[in-house]
């Protein structure tokens, strides 16, 4: 049988690394702060954590490590679109782009290698039922970020901080502190995010080796409205995606083919979301999120 | 922007280093030495051979031969870039350019010159076509250029992928290509140097951007939506069909640099061969370094050209690795995002000073 219990565990081990990434997405979204720095993100934590597992045969040092360091990854993107009020795409490309530069040259100065670090004695995440411990956490996430958007007076603010930052200003909750603190949950979602990904997913570090999935997570956040139920599906969706893909490839499909799908179908699914949304609320011509706006023209004068 | 009020020569110079450009350029290039000097290196012998390697003798052919696809993206990025658009789709639309120019190669009946046109052609109509359906997911489905033209990219590069290793791959080899292109269906290089008329092509196509930016009532439209899409949408510029446009040229060019790839050595489409170098992003990078001015946007290439053919020779002379330019790359753009600029008073202090 093609959709089996394996397709689906398999599906769920795809999904982590992209919905943690894509929650942090959405909490940044939900605050305001478009950040498309998610792939950059994640491929810094990927390298921090294969660093520290290796430097210390720790992984669990190696996880922590990784959403340290994406949190202080995170802060350029905090300090330059909320404090300078800076281009946020732009920032989030130039993210992404440092982030592979960053991560390549310090694979060559730390480990001497290039292209992939790949070592027999460096320490992964072990599985607990099938799962690293990350993937737990992931779920366990959705369920927190609901709750605390939904329910929490933090979250109410943050809310509030995203749709109307001069009336939360007023009101004597600071837009900065929420951005700033919703911008560093990203980058330690992300963190973790690179963490299940080097260290979960397999054990390694190559460079580029979030390929995408960054991207993905932000699509994943339109995709989801920016609810964290709604991150999860999208996040599912890929996840199936993915792991349809390997066993497309096993019944004979050329590899290209399989790579191609997770991308396919993720756009298809934002056709599919946006056109239906569209056509319920005719009177506004942009989408709900801030990325449908054009990047300002404060990077184009 | 030009000024309608003469300023002196000094105080244009004065008003170039207070840009954020230059504040952004030489906080890449100080950082950059920060990092040489903690892997051990002298960062003056690093530069030195950055410059010696990229603008030497030896060095010269190559840094134009990287300008030909820099610039060509840097290009195919500033067009839409120009009026607000990001199109983040270079790799797909160059990836099947170059698929194109590579089956027209092969299979055209033409005689050898009447191919290449026609090859650069398919190549610039490939792309072009690709960046259009990016356009018109915006357009009809209202998901996100952005996103939209990234995520069709992937697939494209799959599909290309595909058809090198499987339906065209050269019968016997051993690696993922085509077969050679017929004899005589290349692009003249000059000389025994490896820069083709491909550079030549480049050059006039932004040349033709600088024309239609300054000269042409599509270019001022394309600006003031660029300034400020709302104004411009009333003053009439119908948003829709810009994007379209806009989105075909700019496919069209990224075409057009996996074209003449194709058409230059090794004159076969090789898988990730285009890609490879990260051209899409220095282009990408270039372009909003240059914030999409024409005249801005060669130059920055051409920086980034050097940083990159200067990255090789400074990892032979000083063993630190390439990587660090493209390290720089970003630095550059992560200051000019964040805007920061040198203060009025550092001027004034010198002036005193002289």
């Amino acid at each position: 049988m093609f959709f089996d219990s394996d397709l689906l565990m398999s599906a769920l081990r795809a999904l982590t690394p992209i919905l943690l990434a894509a929650l942090g997405g959405a909490i940044c979204e939900r605050a305001g702060v478009f950040n498309i720095g998610l792939e950059g993100m994640m491929l810094m934590g990927c390298f921090t954590a294969v660093a520290t597992s290796w430097f210390t045969g720790s992984p669990w040092l190696g996880v922590l490590a990784a959403a340290l360091a994406s949190a202080a990854y995170s802060l350029i993107l905090a300090v330059g679109a909320v404090t300078l009020r800076a281009d946020a795409v732009v920032l989030g490309i130039a993210l992404n782009l440092l982030a592979v530069g960053l991560t390549s040259f310090l694979l060559r100065t730390v480990f001497g290698v290039q292209g992939t670090f790949d070592d027999p004695s460096l320490a992964g995440l072990s599985l607990v039922g099938g799962f690293s411990p990350l993937a737990y956490l992931a779920w366990a996430a959705v369920g927190v970020a609901a709750l605390m958007l939904s329910r929490h007076v933090w979250g109410l603010r943050l809310r509030g901080v995203g749709e109307a930052p001069d009336a939360a200003a007023t009101l004597g909750v600071s837009p900065v502190r929420y951005q700033y603190g919703a911008v560093l949950v990203s980058g330690v979602l992300c963190g973790l995010a690179g963490a299940q990904l080097a260290l979960g997913n397999v054990t390694l570090f190559s460079e580029n080796m979030t390929a995408g999935r960054g991207w993905i997570a932000v699509v994943a956040v339109m995709l989801g409205r920016a609810l964290p139920l709604g991150v999860l599906l999208a996040a599912l969706l890929f996840g199936l995606a993915e792991a349809a893909g390997f066993r497309l490839q096993g019944l004979g499909l050329p590899q290209q083919a399989t790579d191609a799908a997770p991308y396919v179908v993720t756009l298809g699914a934002l056709f599919l979301t946006t056109a239906r949304r569209r056509r319920r609320t005719p009177s506004t011509s942009s989408t709900s999120s801030p990325s449908s706006t054009s990047p300002s023209a404060g990077a184009v004068t | 922007m030009k000024q309608a009020t003469r300023i002196s020569p000094v105080a244009h110079v004065t008003r170039a280093l207070r840009s954020p450009v230059a504040f952004s350029v030489l906080a890449g290039v100080v950082i950059g030495a920060l990092f040489l000097i903690g892997t051990g290196a002298d960062p003056v012998a690093a530069y030195g051979a950055v410059l010696s390697g990229s603008l030497g003798a030896d060095g010269i052919g190559s840094t134009l031969t990287t300008l030909t696809s820099v610039l060509g993206l840097a290009l195919a990025l500033a067009v839409p870039l120009r009026a607000g658009l990001i199109n983040l789709g270079g790799d797909g639309q160059m990836v099947l350019g170059g698929m194109a120019a590579a089956v027209t190669g092969l299979y055209s009946p033409l005689p050898a010159p009447l191919t290449v046109v026609l090859a650069l052609l398919a190549g610039m109509a490939a792309g072009a076509g690709y960046a259009a359906l990016a356009a018109l997911c915006e357009n009809r489905f209202g998901v996100p250029l952005l996103v939209s033209s990234l995520l069709l990219s992937y697939p494209a590069a799959s599909f290309a992928s595909y058809l090198a290793r499987y339906p065209l791959k050269e019968p016997g080899s051993s690696l993922p290509q085509t077969r050679q292109l017929p004899d005589g269906v290349a692009l003249p290089a000059f000389g025994s140097s490896t820069v083709t008329v491909g550079l030549l092509l480049v050059v006039v196509a932004a040349a033709a951007y600088w024309f239609t930016d300054r000269r042409t009532a599509f270019g001022y439209e394309i600006r003031m939506t660029g300034l400020n899409s709302r104004f411009a949408a009333y003053a009439g510029v119908e948003r829709k069909g810009l994007t379209l446009r806009l989105m075909a040229v700019s496919g069209a060019l990224a075409g057009l640099v996996g074209a003449i790839g194709v058409l230059s050595f090794p004159y076969r489409f090789l898988d990730g061969s285009l890609t490879a170098s990260g051209y899409t992003w220095t282009g990408l990078t270039a372009a909003l370094l240059a914030a999409a001015a024409p005249v801005g946007t060669v130059l920055a290439s051409f920086f980034f050209a050097v940083l990159q053919v200067g990255g090789l020779s400074m990892e032979r002379t000083t063993e630190v690795p390439r990587e660090l330019t493209q390290v720089l790359q970003a630095i550059v753009i992560v200051f000019l995002a964040a805007r920061l600029r040198f203060p009025q008073w550092w001027f004034n202090r010198r002036k005193e000073a002289v």
